[in-house]
């Protein structure tokens, strides 16, 4: 029962996918609802972005230093380590889960009110293909920001371990920084950079889907906005494990 | 023109609509009208195509809805206004974006050629002044003639409106009644209001089918209302005392235009 369940859904968000993606009816309005988005889905995120990145670069480093600090690891290390944590993992996978919750109910909140409304009725009853009209912008918008987001995480949270060496003396600034330096792949930073635009595909399509076939009321749009985050959330752990395997061994 | 010929429609083996065959007439205010649960949404929704009926035909001046692909089906849609029981404005536009959004979406005018039809509209409405709020700084009977204003934007043969006066009081809900009959005859639009209010049965009813439990129970218009001896219209119509007492004055009196002179 659950399995077909499962498979009844995965088969409705597959014909939902289909009807986004459609050429648009007029690009000058695309073009602009996109440009709405950026600022939406993007923009408004970087403030929640620099923070948690901030201070999340300063805990790496602090835990790096107390759990690794030995005389036969060289101090370094620890610049070494929280660089390749926030390249691997945090800039991409974790930043992902945290906007999942911030853009994937804000996405699924907004369609599904939209739906109990009726104003996806009265697109649809206009002629205009509501999917591709409100769902597209955003994925364009968010996929095509999502990379700033990475860059500015991986920047401010290394600038955060920066901050934990200048201020205290658990590690020297110049011993942070050639640990930073060492050894460096530029390679993580693509392979954060596909992982992240695949994870905000994941995040917009998914949250549009719950909110897009919401039915009922205020409760069913609160009920939504839920099961979007949650879905996004697991299908980003999903994919991290496959997309880690693809692309780093 | 619609017609309506054998419509069925069921959900989860529940069968809601039995077979309804309906004429909505060109330049009229064709109303539905039943009790809550009765099918008349159902119907509605199948009209414009929300819902897929399991048999049947629905024809727009010879054209059936069952039997277009999806591309002549958005091509008729071009034709179509609805005004939706809670108006459905977009929130994030104002009263003028919102009756400019159809004009945007399927016209090439110029900016200032849209902005003009949606400034007639809206006039057409009662509604100048308001252009520049949004749709929740207004009462609901001005997002009403909103929704109307858009929806006869792109001039329409045919309007749909689901329980137009649901939650206005009842000097606005007259008002919108008058504006949506003038407007079907200023225009000549098919127009089909979907209601249980018996001010608009007995103020604009021109063409009125009356649905009781999925079936298509009566057919005929306000003045042949009194006297029917339909059962089910009768308890339905006349459920109060007020409107047992107008039928009383009209069976004793003649026409309630009568009384007005």
């Amino acid at each position: 029962m659950l399995l077909t369940d499962s498979l009844a859904t995965f088969g409705r968000y597959c014909i939902f996918l289909r009807r986004i993606f459609a050429l648009p009816e007029r690009w000058g309005v695309f073009g602009r609802r996109t440009i709405a988005e950026v600022a939406k889905l993007g923009i408004d995120s970087i403030p929640l972005v620099l923070i948690i990145s901030l201070f999340i670069g300063a805990v790496i480093t602090i835990q790096m230093q107390l759990n690794i600090a030995s005389p036969l690891i060289p101090s370094y290390s620890v610049g070494l380590a929280t660089r390749d944590i926030v390249l691997l993992e945090f800039s991409n996978s974790i930043l992902c889960l945290i906007l999942a919750g911030k853009v994937g109910s804000n996405i699924a909140s907004e369609i599904g009110t939209m739906r109990v409304t009726e104003q996806i009725d009265a697109l649809e009853i206009m002629g205009v293909n509501s999917a591709n009209y409100l769902v597209l912008p955003k994925i364009v918008a968010f996929v095509a920001f999502m990379p700033v987001l990475v860059i500015l995480c991986m920047g401010t949270s290394l600038v955060g371990g920066w901050l934990v060496a200048v201020v205290t003396d658990l590690i020297t600034v110049s011993r942070y920084v050639y640990g930073l330096q060492a050894f460096f792949q530029e390679w993580y930073v693509w392979y954060a950079l596909i992982k992240s635009l695949v994870f905000a595909f994941i995040i917009t399509t998914t949250a549009s889907f719950y909110g897009y076939t919401v039915k009922g009321g205020a409760l069913d749009v609160g009920k939504a906005s839920t099961n979007g985050v949650v879905s996004s959330s697991i299908f980003i752990l999903l994919f991290d494990v496959i997309l880690t395997k693809l692309l780093l061994q | 023109m619609i017609e309506v010929r054998q419509l069925v429609k069921s959900f989860d083996g529940r069968t809601v609509l039995h077979g309804v065959d309906a004429c909505f007439e060109t330049g009229k205010t064709n109303l539905i009208i039943g009790q809550s649960g009765s099918g008349k949404t159902v119907l509605m929704k199948s009209l414009v195509g929300l819902l897929q009926p399991d048999s049947g035909e629905i024809l727009f001046d010879g054209r059936n809805l069952l039997a277009m692909n999806r591309e002549e089906i958005a091509s008729l849609r071009k034709e179509i206004g609805m005004l939706f029981q809670g108006s459905a404005l977009f929130d994030s536009e104002t009263v003028l974006g919102n009756v400019m959004f159809p004009l945007i979406m399927f016209t090439r005018m110029s900016r200032g050629e849209m902005r003009d039809r949606a400034m007639f509209c809206l006039e057409r409405v009662n509604l100048t002044g308001a252009e520049n709020k949004y749709p929740s700084e207004i009462s609901g009977g001005m997002q009403k003639r909103v929704a109307i204003a858009r929806a006869i934007a792109l001039n329409p043969r045919y309007l749909f409106c689901d329980e137009p006066n649901s939650g206005l009081d009842p000097k606005t809900s007259i008002l919108i009644d008058e504006l949506l009959s003038d407007i079907t005859h200023e225009y000549g639009i098919t127009t089909v209001i979907n209601t249980h209010d018996m001010n608009s049965v007995l103020g604009i009813g021109e063409n009125i089918i009356f649905i009781n439990k999925g079936y298509r129970e009566w057919v005929g218009d306000m003045s042949k209302i009194y006297n029917t001896t339909n059962e089910a219209l009768n308890n339905f119509v006349f459920a109060t005392h007020l409107f047992q007492e107008v039928r009383e004055y009209v069976a004793e009196h003649g026409t309630i235009e009568q009384r007005k002179k």
